[in-house]
């Protein structure tokens, strides 16, 4: 069985800050995403990757899944940053501004080139690729598949609509279509959906409301751009006991049919494949990640 | 002995370390530290910047460290970069295991 990732919350943080850095590590986020991007200036790129570097390599925190987002990928960095980011031994790489599904392919070829000379298995290192463009999102199911390391998607909802010449709105009707797109593409491909960042960090009820709306559609998690948050977004992506009782009593299905030796488990007439064992494994990670006791079901994840 | 520019790596605030590396030509290293936590940690600050720069080969440079509490990941990122920039050169990733 893979192992189980939750991806409730990513909290991006500068690559060019010691103390945000070392800081980043005692939140409740699920993912921790070291940025060489948007957040360093041209002049501390070099700085940044050897700081997010050492930080990665070294001192990751045992508990997150850490992701390095390198810079862009036609950008004057992107080899250095690779070097550096798959050396770090992240759990992935997070590429921004994806459009085509070649250039995950190269991505995913240099990759397992530094994987080779730094002695790291092949496809250690998973992917999340930004869909930030109209073309990215009409790609997005290509790009998804284009190779297997990647596990996610992320809607970049500013540049998103900039490319598209709408404007950005609390209310995110302007992204509705994108945020369904996305997730389509995202569950016919198998990977996880991230929704895009509620950048006003002073508005909590903005950010409930938004986060609310990107659960029910369906996502798995929402990027954070500030500490402030992560305990908001996590308590939408709690699962409900109805939600935990069913993840259990599909888990016990498996079980029994392992028990039986049976090729295939059915409950309530219906058949239980793997995506669907693993989902259930993910609500039970995620209600163990938000303190509910779980009892009398597998301990898995 | 390679030539080298004077550079600056890293910042003055909380947890971070300000590295300067200046030519010192026909001279011996010199380096000189300032640091909230000198009594506790100095000895040991000083000895990963001078690890750092003899990877570099730095030998005639005059060193000058203001650290506000930068841990020793942060101090050998920041020595690191300060070297790179002084000898104009990119860093060299290699598995270090």
């Amino acid at each position: 069985m893979a192992q189980i990732h939750l991806k409730r919350t990513s909290l991006y943080v500068s690559g060019a800050s010691p103390i945000n850095m070392v800081q980043a590590a005692f939140y409740n986020e699920d993912c921790l995403v070291y940025d060489l991007e948007d957040s360093v200036p041209i002049s501390e790129k070099d700085a940044a990757r050897l700081l997010v570097y050492h930080t990665v390599r070294y001192h990751r925190p045992a508990d997150k899944y850490v992701i390095i987002r390198v810079n862009g990928l036609y950008s004057e960095f992107i080899d250095e940053d690779l070097e550096a980011a798959v050396r770090a031994r992240p759990n992935a790489i997070r590429l921004p501004k994806v459009e085509h599904p070649d250039e995950v392919r190269r991505i995913a070829d240099q990759i397992s080139r530094i994987e080779k000379d730094a002695g790291i298995p092949d496809g250690t290192i998973e992917l999340w690729c930004n869909i930030e463009s109209y073309l990215g999102l009409i790609n997005a199911y290509e790009i998804a598949t284009a190779d297997p390391r990647v596990v996610a998607m992320a809607l970049g909802a500013e540049d998103f609509t900039a490319s598209m010449k709408a404007r950005r709105t609390k209310d995110g009707l302007e992204i509705f279509y994108a945020r369904n797109a996305l997730l389509t593409a995202c569950r016919r491909a198998g990977v996880d959906a991230i929704d895009a960042v509620f950048s006003d960090i002073n508005d909590i009820e903005g950010l409930k409301e938004d986060t609310l709306l990107a659960r029910n559609l369906g996502f798995d998690g929402k990027t954070c751009v500030h500490p402030r948050q992560i305990d908001v977004v996590n308590a939408f992506f709690t699962p409900s006991a109805k939600e935990i009782r069913q993840a259990l009593r599909i888990l016990e299905a498996v079980e029994e049919g392992k028990r039986q030796k049976k090729g295939a488990v059915t409950l309530d007439g219906s058949m239980i494949d793997k995506p669907i064992e693993l989902r259930a494994l993910t609500t039970l990670a995620q209600a163990r990640a938000a303190g509910i006791p779980i009892e009398g079901g597998p301990n898995h994840g | 002995m390679q030539s080298i520019q004077p550079a600056v790596a890293g910042t003055l605030e909380s947890g971070d370390i300000q590295v300067s590396i200046y030519p010192n030509p026909g001279q011996d290293l010199e380096i000189q530290l300032q640091s909230i936590v000198r009594s506790q940690f100095g000895e040991a600050i000083l000895a990963t910047t001078k690890e750092v720069l003899k990877e570099f080969g730095l030998t005639q440079a005059v060193v000058s460290l203001v650290d506000k509490g930068a841990l020793d990941w942060v101090i050998r990122s920041r020595v690191q970069a300060a070297c790179c920039r002084a000898t104009q050169s990119q860093f060299t990733w290699k598995d270090e295991d």
